[in-house]
């Protein structure tokens, strides 16, 4: 049998969206543990026992104070414990790092990105900014993988029971870099861009004005997305970016508001199921990716948009 | 390559050779592996050496002793990106080649840099990109971290340096989605940076007629005591097994706004099942 196990960051009051599709697809492949460097909540913890996980690996010593080369010296440690063939993370720049460190660690070839995976632990993901398909075999016994949110579908959770914890003992840490502060970012209440089934970006076309993609966005139960003209220029977080250097996206619909259509910005959205182009430039790149374009301007097309889906009663 | 660093730092930055995201890019051939053509200095390790450029104006400039080495692994070709990085304004560079390497994956590649960095080191700072733009995994800088057990500062969106009584030290700000992290270490350190720490510069007419005279030291793996077999494709820990050009997408209905785009719009999202 197949031992999988799911790495778990910045554990919240309940499981993330995420996690519960890590959970389910580890659940697809063998027997699931889980290693939690942070202290979790009890209805956390009863969450993760829910999708069928027995064990929860917990480091003997804090690991998050110093960047990524904690949690990657634990990750390896509960892998060897755990026995693990398969170690799955999320695909966040960070769960990406520590993925990276605990492959060199445990000697386990890392992929990244990855949208599928066969019963033979073939990984398919998208290479060159979308525009090809790869197929990737780790060659090592064990294998770490990170995925990306929406590839799979959360399975519906079982029992809420808390699995047991074994602590893991981490060792001397080489010199690594401490964390000496932290500030939170404001929560923007709408749905986290990597995760959104709708996402309305602006670009410089929104000349500073982010309020009538706001608006259409929540018509729609979407997210706000930016190119880099638009953070860079301070109107909307840094966050929010999408593209080559900022989030890489993939949603049911992606609505493309006063952007030119860029490499960089391509790379970040052009696997979208379905995008919508609104441009006053009717020679603007992003009309070549569009399914649905409409050469004009924003401040009158989006508001009108917004008006017809309320009046639908949608 | 062997002088003391108390006359100044040592800076090394990794550039990358890569396809130029401009034109279409291929994987092709019969290991799967990139297709070298139209390439250039990855963009993204631009602002790299943009950043070690800066570090050493901070502290004292052209006469303070510091030294920047811009350094590559790659085929014949890669030694591009070290021109260009002297045309930039870094002071030497370093060129490892080598058939062997042929098909490294990010762990063969942070195997054979490991090496390459201890070879013709010690450096007080090795800069990097935050992803190379072909591979873009981000991979690398973590992994040389791990190997080299120094300390990891990556995604640095600022940078700053402080001498300290013995030797330095460094602090970096780091974004994360919901949250921004302060990040402080000793040196020497890996610190990888993102596109928001600077604005690159270009080269200008002096910096590439400077850049004639100065030295790219070219090594094989040999140089640096790694075995053939540790890298390359027999050295690499993933393999691809396919690879498929998506197809483009079509481009689909273009219409232009007489009034009623908005309604027509949302039309198409009814149409689409969207709403
Ligand atoms: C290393 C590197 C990394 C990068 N990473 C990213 C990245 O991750 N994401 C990203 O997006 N970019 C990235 N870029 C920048 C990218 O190259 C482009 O510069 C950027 O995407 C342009 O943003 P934009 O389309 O909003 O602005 P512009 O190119 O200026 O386009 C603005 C558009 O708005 C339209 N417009 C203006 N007014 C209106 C109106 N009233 N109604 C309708 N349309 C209007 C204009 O016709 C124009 O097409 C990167 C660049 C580099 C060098
Ligand atoms: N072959 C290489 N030569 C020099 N630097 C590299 C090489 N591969 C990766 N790097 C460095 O590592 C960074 C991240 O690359 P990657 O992990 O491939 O996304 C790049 O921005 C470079 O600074």
């Amino acid at each position: 049998m197949t031992t999988v196990l799911v790495f778990l960051d910045h554990p919240g009051a309940s499981l993330a969206k995420g996690e519960r599709e890590l959970l389910s697809l580890a659940g697809s492949l063998g027997d699931v543990a889980v290693a939690l460097a942070d202290d979790a909540e009890q209805t956390y913890l009863d969450g993760v026992g829910s999708y069928g996980v027995g064990e929860c690996y917990r480091p003997d010593t804090e690991v998050s104070g110093v960047l990524v080369a904690g949690k990657a010296a634990f990750l390896a440690e509960a892998a060897r414990t755990a026995a693990a063939d398969v170690v799955l993370l999320g695909n966040s720049y960070e769960a990406k790092e520590i993925a990276a460190r605990a492959g060199i660690r445990l000697e386990a070839g890392v992929v990244t990105d990855v949208v599928s995976l066969d019963g033979d632990l073939v990984a398919t993901k998208a290479d060159f900014a979308g525009s090809y398909t790869v197929d990737c075999r780790v060659t090592t016994e064990r294998a770490i993988l990170t995925v990306k949110p929406n590839s799979v579908d959360a399975a519906e959770a079982g029992t809420p029971q808390a699995p047991r914890e074994i602590r893991v003992p981490v060792g001397e840490l080489a010199p690594a870099a401490r964390i000496t502060g932290r500030v939170d970012k404001p929560v923007s209440g709408r749905p986290e861009l990597t995760e959104a089934r709708v996402i309305v970006a602006g670009g410089r076309g929104v000349d500073g004005d982010f309020g009538p993609l706001e608006e259409l966005a929540d018509a729609l139960g979407g997210a706000v997305g930016a190119s880099r003209a638009a953070t860079d220029a301070g109107w909307i977080e840094h966050s929010a970016q999408v593209g080559q250097t900022g989030k890489t996206v993939a949603p049911q619909l992606y609505v493309s508001v006063g952007i030119s259509g860029a490499v960089q910005q391509r790379a970040g959205m052009q696997t979208s199921k379905v995008i919508v182009a609104i441009n006053k430039d009717a020679d603007s790149p992003v009309f070549e990716i569009a399914d649905f374009g409409i050469v004009g301007d924003l401040f009158s097309v989006l508001p009108q948009a917004t008006e017809e889906i309320r009046k639908r009663g949608l | 390559m062997d002088e003391a660093t108390a006359d100044g730092l040592r800076i090394a930055v990794l550039v990358k050779h890569v396809p130029d995201a401009q034109f279409d890019r291929h994987i092709g051939g019969d290991h799967l592996t990139t297709v070298r053509s139209e390439s250039i200095l990855s963009e993204l390790d631009e602002y790299a050496l943009e950043a070690a450029l800066q570090l050493v104006e901070a502290h004292g400039g052209a006469g303070a002793g510091h030294r920047i080495t811009a350094i590559t692994m790659g085929p014949a070709a890669a030694v591009n990106a070290v021109k260009k990085s002297l045309q930039i304004g870094v002071d030497d560079g370093v060129h490892l080649t080598d058939e062997a390497l042929f098909g490294s994956d990010a762990s063969a590649t942070s195997r054979a840099l490991a090496a390459l960095l201890e070879q013709v080191g010690p450096f007080d700072l090795i800069l990097t990109g935050m992803a190379s733009t072909d591979g873009e995994t981000s991979l690398v800088p973590a992994q040389l971290a791990e190997r080299l057990g120094l300390p990891q500062v990556t995604f640095a969106a600022s940078l700053e340096l402080t001498p300290t009584d013995d030797g330095w030290a460094l602090t970096a700000r780091r974004d994360n989605d919901t949250f921004a992290e302060t990040i402080e270490a000793p040196l020497p350190a890996l610190v990888s940076v993102t596109d928001q720490i600077n604005d690159p510069r270009y080269p200008n007419f002096k910096g590439i007629m400077a850049a004639k005279k100065k030295q790219i030291q070219v090594l094989s793996l040999a140089d640096c005591g790694v075995q053939a077999d540790e890298v390359g494709l027999p050295g690499s820990w993933t393999r691809v097994e396919a690879a498929e050009p998506r197809p483009p997408r079509s481009q689909g209905v273009i219409i232009t706004d007489e009034g009623d785009a908005g309604i027509r719009l949302v039309d198409f999202l009814a149409g689409q099942k969207l709403l």
